[in-house]
């Protein structure tokens, strides 16, 4: 085990025996989240941080579960001892958000009103409902506020939420390789996803569960399309070229080029660990979100409520949501005359650079958090 | 974030404190590790936004709770609202712009007043250099030709020139050596003897209106 590495952790189930109204209008009477914790929490509460996950993301953010884990959780890098989110000085908290297919209530677990999965009949939800979900989590645990809230992509949009509609409640809001609202290309790759899934015969219109099936192809599909938009043409282009497994064309549509193996094992393996109606519920998620909606369309006057210190941070080669979109959140927030810092990382991956160990992203979040902890007394 | 307490100022930089009232909102170009704004921030309650484009000095930023914006300032100031900003202050950059006279109508554009620092290519250490057919290295110019960031160096003469083509008013001046004094010599031949310049300057529009 690492010397900074949380160590073993173990997921622990919180249930909100409250009623959660959602954006949808219907409501849910109760609802469980899978969550971890690291760190311990002070004395009066100060030290709490949410991180909140992109779409396929879920509560193991960091450690293992087991010994004989290969990987630790997704962003193992930044949240252990002396790492950014130092878990020396933080109480981390990070869940399995409501509609997720790791453990928290959602298409995938059992309808207490009919014995069976929810499949369809699962509420869409906007990433205000996964708000007003954290806030019932923040109450279970006792916390008051949030000395930050941080995520990146789809997380970072919570983040947003969150010091919109919850501004006495985060002191710091950390918004990573994210964009103020989808544009129509992104709407457009999502929707290739869902019909990937919903056209796959295996589907049963979200009633898989009861015949034993996965859309398997679907769901494959989905994921094959979404990591070509989360790399750079660069990095596919150093990554694989155009190497080919023989010297010869093999006219055939087997597999001949890397990166379509590539894709197939991505595909594949993410078929084996997510839910196709989680997969379709948080693409909606990511079309509907756009919290100048409710303030005419202002994104300045949906920010000026905002009372949190703002850290924006985009990636260069990131196409899918690429620094002018975090420009839009920034520009916003200035207008706003919130207090913000942007840093604008140099790096080759694409999307997925929010996940890695860049220098100077850590050296970025380790400044910021470093007097994150200071100001709160961590 | 409360900015940490920085040390004592340069004394350019305590020049252009003078020249900022309290309580202001101040957009800093070129603000490298953020020493005018921690200082603004920590003794004149100033708010506001430094920008800059190296990684090194962005992360110094953060250290100290400064809030910084990475981006090139020759990229253009158009993500910010004209007249946002009380002050929009460049110290030391003018001279390594692609177009200062761009970057300076925008600073006026942007804010209600622009306060602009650069060294004086017109100072006699400057002009015994190439008359002696040098390119000129002085304490103000330290840099080689071949290397250095400077590609629009000007004197005294060329940017009062420049302002009154343009109908920038000059609010207010301070001309200084090398010790960031004014002396009497600098009184008698600022264009001789002063080796950096620091202006105040507002928008021909914006005559009138707050200072």
């Amino acid at each position: 085990m690492p010397a900074d590495s949380v160590g073993l952790v173990t997921p622990q189930r919180v249930s909100i025996e409250r009623a959660l109204t959602l954006d949808c209008g219907r409501s849910l009477p109760r609802h469980d989240l899978m969550i971890e914790t690291y760190g311990t929490l002070n004395a009066d509460r100060s030290n709490a941080v949410l991180i909140c996950h992109a779409l396929s993301g879920d509560h193991h953010v960091a450690g293992f579960h087991s010994l004989d884990d290969r990987k630790p959780g997704w962003w193992d890098n930044c949240v252990g001892p002396g790492k950014p989110f130092d878990t020396n000085r933080f109480f981390v908290v990070a869940l399995n958000n409501l509609g997720g297919c790791k453990g928290s209530t959602g298409p995938s677990t059992l309808n207490p009103d009919t014995g069976k999965p929810y499949g369809p009949e699962f509420p869409l939800l906007t990433v205000r409902d996964w708000v007003r979900s954290q806030a019932m989590l923040a109450d279970a645990l006792g916390i008051e506020q949030w000395a930050a809230v941080a995520g990146g992509s789809l997380g970072g949009m919570q983040v947003m939420q969150w010091a919109i509609d919850q501004p006495q409640r985060v002191r710091h809001a950390l918004v990573i390789a994210s964009a103020p609202k989808l544009s129509a290309q992104n709407i457009a790759f999502n929707e290739i996803a869902r019909q990937a899934i919903l056209s796959d015969p295996e589907f049963h219109g979200g009633h898989f569960y009861d015949y034993g099936v996965i859309p398997t192809h679907g769901l494959k599909l989905a994921r094959m399309l979404g990591h070509i938009t989360y790399l750079s043409d660069d990095a596919m282009r150093a990554k694989f070229g155009r190497l080919q497994r023989a010297n010869q064309f093999s006219f055939n549509f087997d597999v001949e080029f890397e990166v379509e193996s590539y894709l197939r094992y991505q595909g594949q393996s993410f078929v084996d660990r997510f839910d196709a109606n989680t997969y379709l519920l948080m693409t909606k998620a990511l079309d509907y979100f756009d919290p100048a909606r409710e303030f005419g369309d202002d994104l300045v006057a949906a920010f000026a409520r905002a009372q949190a210190h703002f850290l924006v941070i985009a990636f260069s080669s990131d196409w899918r949501f690429s620094p002018a979109r975090s420009k839009e959140i920034v520009s916003a927030l200035v207008k706003a005359r919130r207090s913000t810092s942007y840093a604008l990382i140099d790096s080759q991956l694409g999307h997925d650079d929010f996940l890695m160990p860049i220098p100077q992203y850590h050296r970025v979040l380790h400044a910021y958090l470093d007097r994150v902890a200071t100001e709160v007394g961590a | 974030m409360n900015p940490s307490t920085p040390p004592a100022l340069r004394p350019d930089l305590a020049l252009i404190c003078d020249w900022i009232r309290p309580g202001s909102h101040i957009l800093d170009l070129a603000c490298g590790e953020g020493t005018l704004l921690a200082h603004l921030a920590a003794h004149q309650q100033v708010t506001g936004y430094g920008l800059e484009i190296d990684d090194d000095e962005v992360a110094r930023c953060i250290d100290v709770g400064v809030n910084v914006i990475q981006a090139d300032i020759d990229d253009g100031l158009r993500d910010f609202e004209s007249g946002s900003f009380d002050y929009v202050v460049m110290t030391q950059a003018l001279q390594a712009l692609q177009r200062p006279d761009e970057a300076i109508a925008e600073i006026l554009r942007v804010g209600k007043v622009g306060i602009v620092t650069f060294p004086n290519f017109g100072h006699w250490r400057v002009r015994s250099a190439l008359a002696a057919g040098k390119m000129p290295v002085t304490p103000a110019l330290p840099d080689m030709w071949y290397d250095t960031p400077n590609i629009h160096l000007c004197t005294v003469n060329d940017f009062e020139a420049l302002c009154s083509q343009r109908g920038w008013r000059v609010l207010a001046r301070r001309l200084l050596d090398r010790s960031h004094q004014e002396g009497l010599r600098i009184r008698l031949a600022p264009n001789l003897f002063s080796e950096v310049a620091l202006y105040m300057l507002q928008a021909p529009q914006a005559a009138g209106e707050s200072r």
